[in-house]
């Protein structure tokens, strides 16, 4: 039986983060609980925050758990964990700038050529531009797990457009409204200065060309995607407008967007799509939902793409594994987060290992995402074990394994009143003229009793997540 | 604005307002039917559908026009692209994708119809009499309008709304209107008759607007005075001419905001001049089909015009 | 030797047009077999938008038409001087790590067919004359036979029929060099094809092949040869579409058909004639 880290209790003694909430939490009676819960989820419906995290897809209606035990940091805590979060993004951004330059890493044999530039994620097109302030990853979201008091593990790293912010802000929004007197007892820190801070940060890296105040849009594959509800919501607390594709269009050397009044100049576009479809120009040549010639626009200095295409490079699963390896290369410093250890089965040993250990192992496909294409060997049935030997056999490079992770837990509400269950953290990095973060993340829950994944398509729900005032 | 967004925003009130108009369709011919008649109702049934502009499509799905496959097609049918159940879907999801420039309020009252639609949707039929149906309709669409004018900003996105709201409605009136005057009184001898008196008054009563008519000309109902009410007098909420003032105004605000003419106002303009110089006389001799026949071609032009103008990106 | 080129590509459209957009690689390359006397790339009723020097070391030039129109000219018109390099790509700028090359894109796709083809040959022992032995084959398993393929046909098709063109042969020739684990590529330019300096209807096409310790060599399996001065390379990627001379989109309804003319020309100077 493995044992696990429970964030809120050592033995009987109630950790220092949780001490107030354990009065709250006792002088809350059933019913109230009931109708509190009862009272969020109708707040949330009427928000509209019904969407998927993470591109999981599925009902664009569906309403994810929301739990109203929150997830507590001390400040030290956090204080480490941001030196960490910052390190691994900057170390992240350099690795992108080196790979589409001149591969220092690859020449000095640190990562295999073949892992960089024959990933499918690599995109020559841009190979040769060095993004406004040298950044390609904006917004950096690294997702973690806790096994013991100091350990935390990075699970990955999305270099892309992590989603799931929204309910950062919103569970927290929603938590103030319900729990005023918990905010007064706890000196908490805020987290809504995030649109804020990303606003400034996509501003911070206008384009060569831009000679004013920039002018910032979110472009959105559109309104039936499954995460379109965060896109809308950050446009309007960022005051900026949320674009699809059909409202850019290039002109000469800079894009517009249309509006009632004519063509207006954007100069920085924070995109929730993906590399394949922002122009067909130069990608899918039958993406609908960008704008062709945008990335003539981009390379020439005229508009800033964020995350720039080519970002994915770097937290490709595979790529993974050289994280610690990058932050040593470009930054000479030692991680101060570690990388789950990871067997990569593209190699002969590593899939050797896997094989045989299948039982305890965690499987991941290394384009998978959402939790899908992925074994729990320990939670797994002996057909769902053999199923995956047979597709890692087949296609050895696709997968990596890593060790089960004793996830921490968390005292969460459930139906027979509070217990402990698993939960991970993303936190969101914000990278451009500076790097900041907001003391704060989503966290997610395994609802189920036992269970280890966090996804919302499995039974998964989210949590406000604090960070207490030194 | 996005030109999208204003797209969005005007079509969010068209689409509302057809619901409405499907719903009081309904009521008419609801109503027409328990009248005995010389074509019988099948014939006022079909002038309807005409005059929804959805007859080919009835025809094929349904054929013949019962009753209860009529109130389908005009409420529940999503195979009609005018029926209150598309509508008020679409208007949703109009507003769905513009959400930020609407107001909580705005979009509660949207989602709570669009939610609440799907639960009639749910109901056996046996159980819902016409007149919850179009009651539910014109108690939704009124909320939805209700909040828009009490809570939204008082921006280019409010005049976009408007300007659906506006064109959409005239255009309904004016087909309203031709149904009658037209389809279901095909004989001259009906003039005047009790027949054509009953059918008048439900017309109005469709429009909700028997009361308002009678308070403003007592009396008789007669054509010219009904032609009157629901064309030239400004008073009528449902008038072309209160219709297009609606939108001349609308869209002399984008012109004062925008510091910029187009060819939008012209047009609105043109189409004003020409009612408020107009006398019923004038409407009766042009011959009232052909004046009514007119007018929706030329609230389509209008339509037209404001969408090249604002509304289709190409704006420079 | 001094080449003249006049290159026009007229697009018609059916229905006017407004929105076209262009991305072009329409200049010749930087490197010691070509120096640049003049050259103009325009565009009718064009605005010339950003322009880049790629990974590749091609360069790229964005256009756009506001429109509406019914027709629009891309006309290249230039004088290069050309020196031959026996194929190899010797002083050109480029940052895209050969490995890149390596990467199968659909026309590109080495079948049984094409794995068949390569059968037998080694690179590496000699990685060049691996190279030079698969053109040939290529030559030799694809005749040059115009409008016996389209612009869609992949490698494995074409070798399948036995037929094809220029696009047809540098894509054989690329899956079964990638197919070796040599890096390889689609290089588009023109050629100076005999000497009536009457137009032709399309421009050319070949391969590179990536030999360690020479860099880049072109090969031309459609004329069984390698580039030399009477070939004008511009621009290059991973397969015809990657690497194509002009890309473009119209926003419209309405169908687009295209006439292209190419003339290619040789000047005889002072000095070529007293030789």
């Amino acid at each position: 039986m493995t044992s696990y880290f429970n964030e809120m209790y050592q033995g009987t003694s109630v950790r220092a983060p949780y001490a107030r909430l354990q009065d709250w939490m006792q002088a809350m009676p059933a019913e109230l609980r009931q109708m509190k819960q009862a009272e969020a989820e109708a707040l949330f419906r009427r928000i509209g925050i019904t969407f998927a995290v993470y591109g999981e897809g599925g009902d664009p209606d569906r309403l994810i758990p929301f739990d109203m035990f929150p997830r507590v940091f001390s400040g030290t805590e956090w204080a480490r964990l941001e030196r960490g979060i910052k390190q691994r993004a900057r170390a992240l951004n350099a690795f992108l700038v080196d790979v589409y330059g001149r591969g220092e890493i690859v020449r000095a044999g640190r990562i295999p050529a073949r892992l960089v530039y024959l990933n499918e994620a690599y995109e020559k097109a841009v190979a040769g531009f060095v993004p406004p302030k040298g950044v390609y990853s904006h917004i950096v979201g690294i997702d973690l797990v806790r096994t013991g008091p100091d350990e935390f593990f990075v699970l990955e790293d999305n270099c892309r457009t992590p989603s799931g912010v929204s309910y950062m802000l919103e569970n927290r929004e929603i938590m103030m409204r319900m729990f005023p007197d918990l905010f007064r007892e706890n000196r908490i820190e805020p987290v809504d200065r995030y649109p804020e801070i990303l606003r400034r940060t996509l501003a911070s890296v206008a384009p060569q060309k831009c000679d004013r105040e920039p002018t910032v849009v979110i472009l959105t594959p559109g309104h039936f995607n499954s995460a379109y509800y965060e896109h809308s919501f950050l446009a309007d607390l960022m005051g900026v407008e949320l674009v699809e594709g059909q409202d850019l269009f290039v002109e000469g050397e800079f894009v517009f967007m249309r509006t009632t009044e004519g063509p207006r100049r954007v100069d920085v576009i924070y995109r929730r799509i993906d590399d394949a479809f922002i122009d067909p120009l130069c990608f899918r040549p039958d993406s609908m939902l960008g704008v062709p010639g945008l990335m003539d626009v981009y390379r020439s200095g005229g508009v800033s793409i964020c995350s720039a295409p080519g970002a994915g490079v770097a937290d490709d699963k595979a790529v993974y594994t050289y994280v610690p390896d990058m932050i040593r290369f470009y930054l000479g410093e030692e991680p101060i987060l570690q990388n789950v250890p990871t067997w990569q089965c593209g190699k002969a040993e590593d899939l050797k290992y896997v094989l045989a250990h299948l039982n305890e192992l965690v499987v991941k496909e290394v384009h998978g995402s959402g939790g899908y294409g992925m074994l729990v060997g320990p939670k797994a049935t002996q057909d769902q074990v053999e199923l995956f030997r047979a597709r890692i056999t087949a296609n050895p490079g696709n997968y990596i394994a890593q060790p089960t992770l004793a996830l921490s837990t968390t005292p969460t509400f459930v139906a027979e009143g509070i217990a402990p269950r698993h939960v991970d953290l993303r936190p969101y990095c914000l990278v451009g003229e500076r790097i900041e973060l907001v003391p704060g993340g989503l966290t997610r829950v395994a609802l189920t009793e036992g269970s280890l994944v966090v996804n919302s398509s499995q039974g998964g729900g989210v949590k406000d997540t604090w960070v207490l005032a030194e | 604005m996005l030109s999208r967004t204003a797209d969005n925003l005007y079509w969010i009130a068209r689409y509302l307002e057809r619901a409405e108009t499907s719903a009081r369709l309904l009521e008419v011919g609801a109503r027409i039917a328990l009248m005995p008649s010389a074509a019988g109702y099948r014939n006022e049934w079909e002038s309807l559908l005409h005059a929804s502009g959805t007859a080919d499509g009835f025809a094929r799905k349904y054929g013949d026009a019962v009753q209860r496959n009529l109130e389908s097609w005009f409420f529940f049918d999503r195979d009609n692209p005018s029926s209150v159940a598309s509508c008020i879907t679409a208007a949703r999801e109009n507003g769905r994708i513009v959400r930020t420039a609407l107001t909580t309020q705005v979009w509660d009252a949207l989602n709570t119809a669009f939610q609440e639609l799907r639960q009639l949707e749910r109901r056996p039929r046996s159980e819902m009499e016409l007149s919850f149906l179009t009651d539910w309709t014109m108690r939704s669409t009124a909320l939805v309008r209700g909040s828009i004018d009490a809570t939204l900003l008082r921006n280019d996105g409010w005049d976009f709304l408007n300007l659906g709201y506006y064109l959409e409605r005239a255009d309904n009136t004016a087909r309203l209107m031709d149904v009658k005057y037209y389809v279901l009184l095909p004989r001259v001898d009906f003039v005047g008759s009790g027949l054509d008196n009953y059918q008048w008054t439900t017309l109005l009563r469709a429009m909700s607007s028997h009361r308002a008519f009678h308070w403003a000309y007592g009396g008789e109902v007669t054509a010219p005075k009904i032609a009157h009410f629901l064309i030239l007098n400004s008073q009528c909420p449902r008038s072309l001419i209160t219709c297009v003032e609606g939108m001349t105004n609308h869209l002399d605000r984008l012109a004062r905001s925008y510091r910029r003419k187009t060819a939008a106002q012209d047009k609105a303009r043109g189409i004003l001049a020409e009612l408020a110089e107009m006398r019923v006389e004038d409407i009766f001799d042009e011959g009232l089909h052909e004046f009514l026949s007119r007018f929706i071609g030329d609230m389509a032009r209008a339509g037209g015009v404001i969408h090249d103008c604002y509304l289709n990106g190409d704006v420079r | 030797m001094l080449l003249t080129v006049d290159h026009k590509t007229r697009y018609f459209y059916d229905q006017p047009v407004r929105g076209v957009v262009q991305s072009h690689r329409l200049m010749p390359s930087v490197f010691e077999g070509q120096r640049m006397r003049r050259w103009k790339v325009s565009v009718s009723d064009g605005q010339m938008g950003g322009g880049f020097r790629d990974g590749a070391g091609d360069w790229v030039q964005g256009w756009t038409v506001l429109g509406p129109v019914s027709e629009i000219t891309v006309h290249v018109s230039g004088e290069i001087e050309t020196t031959d390099l026996a194929g190899v790509l010797r002083g050109h700028k480029e940052i895209v790590p050969s490995e890149c090359y390596l990467r199968f894109t659909r026309p590109t796709e080495a079948d049984a067919g094409l794995v068949a083809l390569a059968d037998g040959v080694n690179p590496a022992s000699d990685a060049l004359a691996a190279a030079h032995e698969l053109s040939a084959r290529v030559s030799q398993a694809i005749a040059y036979t115009p409008g016996a393929t389209d612009a869609h046909t992949t490698a494995a098709e074409a070798l399948a029929k036995g037929e094809g063109v220029c696009q047809d042969h540098a894509h054989a020739l690329i899956a079964v060099a990638r197919h070796l684990g040599l890096p390889a590529r689609y290089v588009s330019g023109y050629l100076l094809v005999g000497h009536d300096g009457a137009p032709h209807e399309a421009a050319h096409a070949w391969a590179e092949v990536h030999i360690a310790g020479l860099g880049w060599v072109g090969f031309d399996p459609a004329n069984r040869c390698c580039p030399d001065d009477r070939y004008i390379r511009l621009g290059s990627g991973l397969d015809s579409g990657n690497a194509a001379m002009i890309r473009g989109i119209a926003r419209s309804q309405g169908e687009e058909s295209l006439d292209v003319s190419v003339t290619v020309a040789q000047v005889q100077t002072q000095s070529q004639t007293q030789q």
